[in-house]
């Protein structure tokens, strides 16, 4: 498979971002598949940033394992990623700002020394016209052809116009004939594979798939790595129509996307674990007054503030269980921005068509990775979920109206304010089918003991709803093997990777995918996992939540688990070791 | 697509002028309790305006005073414990045709909201905020709270409370309140018409209501007021005066002053929000069918 990584680190505020923005799109407009994994610090300047795109004209799902070309832009970078490069692999560095110890550069890798800074100062002394120059050199060595390239650098300077765009072409066009100059490509060289892909984040493609889906409100706090969807629906705020507030802490942006949804648009918040942490009580009160209502939860290291840049899936047992009490939930996980588009679609279809709130697990993997999409997979034409409202009957009186009628779905239509006669007051105290409280003077007298129930039995009897409507697990690979590995979320782009590595030695194993997390679809977990010769169970935290979570609602015991917790994505390599093991009994 | 979400629940016939009055619940506040004057402001202001019950939204948080939007025959939203502000708020941006209320007690709004009622008051959102000031938790059973008086003891403070009171007053001067007033529930006339005032106000209005506790606040009753209250309008004030605001917001004590501090004209959020320009949020079309441009940044 003719694929190519291309790798650049230094430190924060070297600008390594729009390096490896340039090159990601520069490749995504050849017409490949790619992946973007950016790595960084909580730290403004300094420290140690790294961002891989990943190329290739056959599809891949994660950022793989090693790279091939390596732009240091400082040493540090060097010796850390040099033991990165794979054979045939190419070190690009500036011998005036450092020195690379030959002896550090590993066999079948060689060096390519190219005088960036002497090339920016051609046109003027800041450095930060040096990465043009880098940048040059990776195209070269990766095949991305000049003029592709010189567009994605002038795109990336919007409308901008005048010398510095012109400083940065022409660094690059210096870069990259210095290299020509120098060596042949790289021999994993690309080429252009056909039209122009679309390269997207998950948080950009969570922001278009709730447009899309009808959102008309987002209220959030910043917070990584969630702040990206806030950032991309601000800045397209007058073109979608999306109203969005930066709240003063997660308590008040959870609580107007309520005040927004009972007011009747569609309304999401975003946070990571820490915001989410403190939207636990306002969740249990969308539940209880029966408001529709999405959630993102992109998930990073904990506990507490933990690491803020990188990524886990701790917070699932967090998500079960935020709340007091029980109201009834579902919780979608996506996998790639493609998974990410649909997922925010049928989010706000479940909030909607059950009234209750719904959330989206992310996580930094899924949120900040950048990968390609198709068109197709990013349609605008997606079914808006009605209100299912009260029709207005206009009489002016509001006697008659239940807003919490008992019905078999559990779902009673509700009315907004501006219709006439059809007034009712949402309560986050237990109430009656007209929404009247039974917390005060009413709890506890018989009659009331069984609304009480009723009402309990109502409001969870839309869980046999979600499990239906929402997306059952799936099984990838071949439907007999001799290891099944389970997965949820985004750790399931490294497993795809690695199930290619493991056909290709010819071993059988299969995959099996849970999209919605909760509430588990019984039936078709023990369709596809009830008769697995042997299961793994794969997630990026300490004690294995989902597989917790399967065992309490099925029964099922996956014994053999490959739980990651040190904040870095799963390498495909690493499953493929784990499942090797399994497979040969070691 | 273009899914406006009320436009198409327009009542078919035109019935009587219906305007906000009681709802078939009665309160269940405790016999002589400061609320039951507040609530009766309240109806006589939103009557006064002849306002239909189906285009106000009264919201409230947690705390005997909050039980008041299920009181009233209007849209109500009794959510929890200190967070009626961020509710009206999405409320308001969702639907700004609305008149939008927001009750609570001095607990619900100055100790676990504090952080809600200084940004809500910063940004100016068109809210009419009743705060029912008892100086005391009465739905817990008689702590203090951040407006109990220094040395008054409750049974959380035996020996006496000793931290300083917040000072409502001051506290939205200082965070850029538009209108700023104090009612007395003793007097509902009187308060009826700072509620009036304030929902007609552009921008965020907050009334601290004094509305004593009976059953568990045995200092700041209602004689305690009636001694020391005292009506800004009768006293020369200039509510356009931010300076001479404050001097009387520190008046507490001997004496107490009611009515309207603090009046200005400001923009309020609604106004400058760009995308609200083109009318309630609630009525404007849905999705990103013909925007299809939006994708060109990812190619």
């Amino acid at each position: 498979m003719k694929e190519i990584s291309v790798r650049a680190g230094g430190q924060a505020g070297d600008g390594i971002a729009s390096v490896g923005d340039t090159i990601a799109k520069s490749f995504s407009r050849m017409g490949l598949h790619v992946f973007g994994l950016n790595s960084y610090q909580s730290v403004i300047r300094g420290g140690h940033v790294w961002f891989q795109a990943r190329a290739g004209a056959e599809r891949f799902y994660s950022q793989g394992d090693g790279c091939d070309v390596l732009y240091a832009l400082d040493l540090q970078t060097a010796e850390v990623h040099l033991p990165t490069l794979r054979d045939g692999g190419v070190v690009i560095y500036d011998p005036e700002k450092f020195q690379i110890d030959p002896s550090k550069i590993p066999v079948g890798v060689s060096a390519l020394e190219v005088p960036t800074l002497a090339l920016a100062r051609k046109h003027t002394p800041q450095s930060i016209l040096q990465n043009a120059a880098g940048v040059g050199a990776c195209a070269y060595l990766a095949g991305i052809p000049l003029p592709l390239l010189h567009e994605a650098i002038s795109d990336s300077f919007g409308k901008k116009k005048g010398e510095v765009v012109d400083w940065n072409l022409a660094c690059a066009a210096d870069g990259y004939a210095h290299a020509q100059s120098k060596r042949p490509p790289h021999p994993h060289a690309v080429a252009l594979a056909g039209p122009p892909k679309m390269l997207m984040t998950g948080n950009q493609a969570i922001a278009l798939g709730a447009a899309a889906a009808g959102l008309k409100f987002l209220a959030q706090y910043p917070m990584t790595p969630a702040s990206t969807i806030m950032h991309w629906l601000a800045a397209h705020s007058m073109e979608t129509g999306v109203v969005v507030k930066q709240a003063e802490d997660e308590l008040a942006a959870i609580h107007m996307a309520i005040g927004a949804s009972y007011g009747g648009v569609r309304a999401m918040t975003a946070t990571s674990g820490g915001g989410f942490s403190l939207m636990v009580e306002a969740l249990g009160m969308a539940g209880m007054c029966e408001i529709p209502l999405v959630v993102v939860e992109s998930q990073r290291s904990g506990p507490s503030t933990g690491l803020p840049t990188k990524t886990e899936q701790g917070d699932l047992a967090l998500m079960l269980g935020a709340g007091q009490g029980e109201f009834p939930r579902a919780i979608l996980a996506p996998s790639s921005p493609a998974e990410a588009y649909r997922a925010a679609v049928q989010a706000f279809a479940l909030a909607e068509n059950w009234q209750t709130p719904v959330l989206l697990a992310s996580d930094l993997y899924l949120s900040e990775s950048s990968a390609t999409v198709e068109l197709a997979e990013i349609d605008f034409k997606v079914p808006i979920p009605s209100l299912r409202l009260e029709p207005g009957n206009g009489n002016g009186h509001s006697g008659e109206y239940l807003r919490y009628r008992y019905t078999e779905s559990g779902v009673s239509p509700r009315s907004l304010p501006g219709q006439r006669g059809l007034q009712w007051t949402a309560a986050s105290d237990e109430h009656d089918e007209k929404g009247h409280l039974i917390s005060d003077v009413k709890s506890g007298i018989p009659h009331w003991v069984a609304e009480r129930k009723r009402m309990m039995d109502k409001r969870m009897h839309k869980l046999e709803g979600l499990a239906r409507e929402a997306e059952p697990p799936v099984q990838e690979g071949p439907a007999q093997a001799d290891l099944t590995i389970v997965t949820w979320g985004s750790t399931i782009g490294p497993v795809r990777d690695a199930m290619k590595i493991l056909a290709a030695k010819g071993r059988k194993v299969n995959l099996v995918h849970f999209p919605t997390v909760y509430p588990v679809h019984h039936e078709r977990t023990m369709a596809l996992l009830g008769a697995a010769r042997r299961t793994l169970l794969i997630e990026a935290n300490f004690s294995g939540q989902f597989g917790r979570l399967l065992r309490t609602e099925t029964g099922l015991h996956l014994t053999d688990r490959l739980l990651k917790y040190d904040g870095e994505p799963f390498y495909p390599m690493e499953i493929v070791g784990r499942a090797l093991e399994l497979l040969d009994g070691r | 697509m273009a899914d406006s979400t009320l436009a198409a629940i327009a009542p078919t016939v035109t019935p009587l002028k219906m305007v906000v009055g009681k709802s078939d619940t009665k309160p269940t506040w405790c016999p002589g309790c400061g609320d039951y004057g507040v609530i009766a402001s309240l109806e006589m202001a939103l009557k006064k305006l002849q306002l239909p019950p189906e285009q106000v939204v009264i919201v409230s948080g947690i705390g005997c005073s909050s039980n008041l939007p299920q009181f009233l025959n209007a849209y109500g939203f009794h959510g929890i414990h200190g967070r009626s502000l961020p509710v009206a708020e999405g409320i308001r941006w969702a639907n700004h045709d609305l008149h939008v209320v927001v009750t609570g007690g001095d607990g619900d709004g100055f100790g676990i909201g504090a952080g809600h009622f200084v940004h809500a008051m910063r940004r100016n959102v068109k809210l009419t905020y009743i705060v029912m000031d008892n100086q005391i938790y009465g739905l817990t059973t008689g702590q203090a709270s951040p407006t109990s008086m220094m040395g008054h003891k409750t049974k959380s403070t035996p020996e006496g409370v000793i931290e300083n009171p917040i000072d409502p007053i001051a506290l939205a001067l200082a965070a850029g309140a538009t209108y700023v007033a104090r009612g007395f529930s003793g007097d509902v006339k009187h308060m009826a018409e700072l509620v009036a005032n304030g929902l007609q106000h552009r921008g965020f209005a907050f009334i601290d209501a004094l509305s004593p506790c009976v059953t568990y606040n045995k200092l700041n009753t209602f004689d305690w007021f009636r001694q020391r209250i005292y009506k800004l309008e009768s006293a020369g004030h200039d509510p356009k005066d931010i300076g001479q605001a404050y001097a009387r917001s520190l008046e507490w004590g001997e004496k107490i002053p009611i009515g309207l501090f603090y009046r200005a004209e400001r923009p309020t959020y609604e106004e400058l929000e760009e995308v609200l320009a083109a009318g309630p949020l609630a009525h404007q079309s849905t999705g990103l069918l013909g925007k299809e441009r939006l994708l060109e940044e990812f190619r």
